[in-house]
């Protein structure tokens, strides 16, 4: 995998834009990452809950139906869905938590948007004995009342944020300045590959898990290595997951998909990397949607996973360095994912990889039989039902 | 030090007088340009040292609830960084007053480093203060800001390391921005006992102005800060003032600027 250099930049991309009141915490977390990378016993304790908590390895499951109602390259279906909680949100949720408890720290924050991290993040809480405060957007609270039920459920507190757009931006940003005022007790584990180094690198290495075992399994499976890794991007955390372990793998091509919202010729998109400009958000230089003077503008998607307007810097610089392709799929592309992966397979993926799935038909021009395309299938499609329903024209 | 940089001359002069400094915060725009311009000169007017001037920004992660609310309302009426430059040629036409401006990275960013430094400098802008900034990440703020006669006024907190607080009070200009607690800004109803072993620290490393903030929000909370450092700065108090009045806005000037005068009034009294 690619590391950060010791500014944690990836290129010009990355870096630590925070307080300084964060900067000894934020060293200091980086020092115990690196330490227990290292460490077998934190290593094995984790892939003791990644096996018997989360159901890990995942299957990396031969889409045999789709395969052949498109035409075209053998679909892999990495399948993430099928973790506890249903994403690959869990994975990082864990691996932090766990490193929260080593360092010491009694408590837990997190930020969440439609609350698929935050429910992740209570869980871990929860398993661990750790006290944990989610930040919620005012406008998700009220959108996402089963998930603010669940996190209450699994003993989390649930905070609203009433500032800027009440929405998940704000959230981390709440999540931020809670991490500076109780920055000596607690752990801010944050959800996607993003925020100042080394957040994005922990991330990464806790997701990486993801690509680890699709490379292993597809090795078993195929005897080969695929030619195209496919994964939805919103922070980027699942995309990262599975792209980062095939990094040095020179021939993988690996391509990430925005959310394009309304399309990108609107403003209601979330495509930083197809349509947006570098700056500085959330602590890291990376691809971002601003407007007039660096202000930060409002990310649209049907799927509340992919609604943010930053993205991380490993996938910022893959961009510059031409490692991976970035394009976009509309809220309405989306849906016809979701309803040709349902039908062809039995599987309702979530909204967030409905994008990735929704690129595939576009892509056997390309890509024909004697190919392999593995497609992360990030999460279960349970929690958008309502949304799907509603895109549909049917009242539930 | 800079001879010919207004914070520098100021501070020097304040040391030389054995008086503590006043730095009063407000975010451009809130409520308008026009209000933000009669403050900076009722400031001046009322003995303010320096003034910091906030370039509102969509996500102040390093503010609390004051700030983030006048920010809201300055970006809400349109204000933007052009905007503001022009409104600082304006006060320099009357007024000397020492400013610098408080953003964070991500609109100097999008401006271009060195064009924006250039043009603050241009403007008569005195130093620049970048609350999500620290000299790591600063390797294109400091040399374009030192290029223009800008001080680089870094921040210093509680939780800050021996080995930072030396890298940081070396590498700050101006003055060194002590922050007063372990959290955002915002005014409370106690000094934070955070303070003493920081400035004791810093004084062992520097001999440059250290200016304290974060949490002062009274003239009593500002004179018992500046008994301690070359500096009080309150933000959140005042703009608590301009917010108390926005539905009489005639009473924002006069009401912030005899608050001003009660803080200045506090810290000249050490």
């Amino acid at each position: 995998m690619l590391q950060p250099d010791e500014r944690g930049r990836f290129g010009q991309f990355g870096g630590r834009f925070i307080p300084e009141t964060l900067m000894p915490a934020i060293i200091e977390l980086e020092e115990a990452h690196r330490h227990y990378q290292q460490d077998p016993d934190f290593q094995a304790e984790l892939d003791y809950y990644l096996r018997e908590y989360v159901g890990r390895p995942s299957r990396l499951y031969y889409a045999r139906r789709l395969t052949e109602e498109l035409g075209g390259a053998k679909i892999y279906l990495k399948r993430e869905d099928l973790n506890h909680t249903g994403a690959h949100k869990i994975n990082n949720a864990i691996g932090q938590t766990l490193l929260a408890q080593k360092m010491g720290k009694k408590r837990v924050i997190a930020e969440t948007g439609a609350g698929q991290h935050g429910v992740a993040t209570a869980t871990a809480c929860a398993m661990f004995g750790l006290e944990c405060e989610v930040f919620m957007g005012e406008k998700d609270v009220a959108r996402q009342a089963l998930n603010v039920f669940k996190m209450e459920l699994l003993g989390a507190k649930v905070t609203p944020v009433t500032s800027g757009t009440k929405t998940l931006k704000d959230a981390t940003n709440e999540a931020f300045r809670a991490w500076v005022t109780h920055v000596r007790s607690t752990h801010y584990v944050i959800g996607s590959v993003v925020g100042a180094h080394p957040f994005p690198m922990i991330v990464r290495d806790f997701q990486a898990v993801i690509g680890r075992e699709a490379r292993a399994q597809i090795l078993e499976m195929e005897g080969r290595l695929p030619d195209v890794l496919l994964a939805c991007v919103g922070g980027g955390s699942n995309a990262t997951g599975l792209f980062a372990p095939f990094y040095n793998d020179k021939d993988v091509h690996m391509i990430g998909v925005e959310a394009a919202g309304e399309g990108l010729d609107t403003k209601y998109h979330a495509s930083p990397l197809t349509s947006g400009t570098v700056g500085v958000f959330h602590g890291a230089r990376c691809y971002l949607l601003q407007e007039q003077d660096g202000q930060i503008t409002e990310a649209h998607s049907i799927s509340a996973g992919l609604d943010y307007p930053g993205v991380g810097p490993e996938l910022s610089y893959y961009k510059d360095i031409g490692r991976a392709e970035f394009v976009g799929i509309t809220d309405k592309e989306a849906i016809e994912g979701c309803k040709m992966l349902s039908r062809a397979e039995g599987i309702i993926p979530a909204l967030e990889s409905s994008h990735a799935l929704a690129h595939l038909p576009k892509m056997m021009e390309r890509y024909g039989r004697d190919k392999i395309i593995i497609v992360n299938l990030s999460g279960r499609g349970d929690k958008d039902s309502t949304i799907i329903a509603q895109a549909l024209g049917v009242n539930l | 030090m800079s001879a010919s940089n207004r914070i520098d001359a100021a501070l020097g002069k304040l040391k030389a007088d054995g008086t503590r400094a006043f730095i009063p915060y407000i975010a451009a725009g809130d409520p308008s340009l026009s209000v933000t311009e009669e403050l900076v000169l009722a400031f001046d007017a009322a003995g303010a040292d320096v003034v910091e001037l906030g370039i509102p920004f969509s996500d102040p992660i390093a503010d609390g609830p004051s700030i983030q609310r006048a920010t809201e309302r300055a970006l809400a009426a349109g204000v933007t960084v052009d905007g503001i430059f022009r409104m600082v040629e304006r006060i320099r036409r009357s007024s000397d007053i020492p400013i610098a401006f408080m953003t964070y990275y991500n609109p100097i960013f999008y401006f271009g480093v060195a064009e924006f430094c250039a043009t603050c400098k241009q403007i008569g802008i005195d130093g620049l203060i970048v609350p999500d900034l620290t000299p790591e990440d600063a390797d294109e703020l400091i040399p374009a800001a030192r290029e223009h006669d800008l001080a680089a006024i870094f921040m210093v907190a509680p939780t800050s390391t021996d080995d930072r607080m030396k890298m940081i009070a070396e590498l700050s200009t101006g003055f060194i921005y002590g922050v007063s607690l372990t959290g955002v800004t915002g005014a409370r109803d106690t000094i934070s006992i955070d303070l003493t072993p920081m400035l004791d620290k810093l004084r062992g490393y520097t001999n440059k102005p250290v200016c304290v903030g974060f949490g002062v929000g009274n003239a009593q909370q500002a004179r018992d800060v500046a008994a301690r450092c070359a500096g009080v700065i309150v933000g959140s108090a005042i703009v608590n003032t301009i917010e108390a009045n926005l539905k009489t806005p005639e009473k924002i000037v006069p009401a912030t600027k005899a608050f001003v005068e009660e803080l200045v009034a506090a810290v000249r009294s050490v």
